[in-house]
């Protein structure tokens, strides 16, 4: 009985300890990811490729997203705002809901489901069937093959599919308010050029950047450490690597765009 | 203990995960230019071993030495120049799969010289050649067998010229025409590569027998023989007359168990519906 409150308090400050351990690690993980962008050979070649991954091939999914999230902004919107009779007010509103919050979150969660799992999956195939100790062995750095062109590709996927899903939102807003509701054409891209400020844009921009670094940082730690995983091994350590990485960006996400939207209003 | 050439020595090495020891007190040399077979059976610490002396181990006591330098006592910059001259071949190969035969034997060239593309693809193709894969250049790894996967492993890890080639089970899960083959191949690097030191991991008695120069023999993580084959066959040590024949003691059999009649009814049920 004597124990029982420090082992209450051990059982509390274990698992907060290891939190504590795994976001050192990440952050570490990330410096390192980031140093050997200057010691990679080939760099550029490869964050091309790893463009293509993430970005290119994340394309269509993000129209489609875009498009349909500015039509429910637009209809939401509209019935919202014709109580107060201020519907021309409409491109205003789906415009900054876009550029400001959903454009770089929604985008970053629908890179973390399309590319960011494959990228756990894919390096976490490869650390349990041997090939990234192979890398080690002849003398390539793992980090450097494959983390380092990842963050690259990621920072320029993220920003570039975030405005491309801004834009297709706001047309997916005409759509529905102006096509559909009859919103005055005019009125709709007016609104939109006197309430949009660069700082919109370039806070928009600053998150994806920032939601880059998080979703590419947890997914390449979650597949590189894969068999460091303590609750499986194997092809279902791979599964789980990957339930994690896009859990976990998904929730650090959201933390962030809440501090970063704290800080950049 | 100093080692000549590309001897490779480990001294009262031991090595655990936890409270698990994998590794005890092993102290031998596997010498410069010949084969040497690290046998024993699953689970002896065998791989454990091989993945010591590439480094992906740190050992918990003891000292590697290679070339006459201790592995784990060398500056960083100095250790990795060590690696370089090693050659491995992992158990199922470890090619990496987004990569063609041909650019992942090339690995090593394209990523360490700044050779034109040109010479370093004809230097793949080559040592594809050399292992019987010359026209298997353009496919990737699960286009493969296993046994081919591993052949095309071996040609990874001879381009750069090794002084030492790291073979972890080379044999297993092949075919014996197969596995007859990589034995072959392994004794063909030898002849071409003539002061290459190469390590073997096994327990193919066959293939033990048709390369080994000599045998180091683990048993649960102790060494408990080195010498050559020839000795080793002689050797009236029970343990390896197990091995070497392939029986086990009476009181290590396992006793037929008669089936829990529930489970036997179970079954019979099962595949008769």
């Amino acid at each position: 009985m004597a124990y029982a409150p420090t082992a209450f308090l051990a059982a509390l400050g274990r698992p907060v300890l290891e939190y504590i351990n795994t976001a050192g690690a990440m952050t570490l993980f990330l410096l390192s990811g980031i140093y050997h962008i200057g010691t990679s050979r080939k760099i550029w070649q490869r964050s091309l490729q790893q463009v293509y991954l993430i970005g290119s091939k994340s394309l269509f999914l993000i129209l489609l997203i875009g498009i349909f999230c500015g039509m429910v902004l637009g209809l939401q919107g509209y019935y919202t705002l014709v109580q107060f009779g201020s519907v021309g007010m409409l491109g205003s509103a789906v415009s900054l809901t876009l550029i400001r919050e959903l454009g770089p979150v929604l985008t970053a969660i629908m890179l973390t489901g399309r590319a960011g799992s494959s990228i756990t999956a894919e390096i976490g195939v490869m650390r349990i069937s041997d090939q990234i100790d192979a890398l080690d062995v002849m003398d390539i750095n793992s980090m450097a093959y494959l983390v380092s062109p990842r963050i690259v590709a990621s920072l320029i996927s993220f920003p570039l599919l975030t405005a491309i899903f801004d834009t297709i939102g706001i047309i997916g807003g005409y759509l529905t308010g102006v096509l559909m509701l009859g919103i005055n054409q005019g009125a709709y891209f007016f609104r939109i050029q006197n309430s949009v400020t660069l700082v919109d844009v370039t806070g928009g921009f600053w998150k994806s950047l920032v939601f880059a670094l998080i979703v590419t940082t947890v997914c390449c730690f979650q597949g590189y450490f894969t068999h460091k995983r303590r609750d499986s091994v194997g092809p279902a350590a791979v599964g789980n690597a990957t339930t994690s990485a896009v859990v976990i960006s998904c929730i650090l996400i959201l933390v962030a765009d809440y501090i970063l939207t704290s800080f950049l209003l | 203990m100093h080692t000549a050439s590309w001897e490779i020595a480990f001294e009262n090495l031991s090595l655990g995960y936890g409270e698990r020891t994998i590794l005890r007190d092993i102290t031998a040399t596997l010498p410069a230019g010949k084969i040497s077979v690290i046998l024993g059976g699953s689970g002896c610490g065998k791989s454990t071993l091989l993945k010591n002396i590439i480094g992906l181990h740190r050992p918990q006591q003891g000292k590697i030495w290679v070339g006459g330098k201790d592995l784990f006592d060398l500056p960083r910059a100095e250790y990795r120049r060590m690696r370089r001259h090693m050659g491995v071949l992992f158990q199922d190969g470890a090619l990496l799969g987004a990569l063609t035969l041909a650019q992942n034997v090339a690995l090593p060239l394209s990523e360490h010289t700044s050779l034109p593309k040109e010479v370093i693809r004809k230097a793949a193709f080559d040592t594809l050649a050399q292992v019987g894969l010359r026209e298997f250049g353009d496919y990737y790894p699960n286009e493969l067998s296993g046994g081919m996967r591993k052949r095309a492993g071996l040609a990874r890890a001879i381009i750069a010229s090794p002084s030492i080639l790291l073979c972890d089970e080379p044999t297993s899960g092949l075919d014996p025409i197969t596995a007859a083959k990589m034995d072959n191949l392994l004794l063909s690097m030898k002849a071409h590569f003539a002061d290459m030191t190469t390590v073997v991991v096994s327990h193919d008695m066959q293939s033990v027998k048709k390369i080994a120069d000599y045998v180091l023999v683990l048993r649960d993580g102790q060494a408990v023989f080195a010498g050559s084959y020839q000795s080793l066959a002689t050797s009236n040590d029970p343990y390896l007359q197990q091995f070497l024949h392939r029986t086990v003691e009476d009181e290590e059999q396992r006793r037929h168990e008669e089936q829990d009649p529930r489970v036997h009814a179970a079954i019979q049920d099962w595949l008769a519906s």
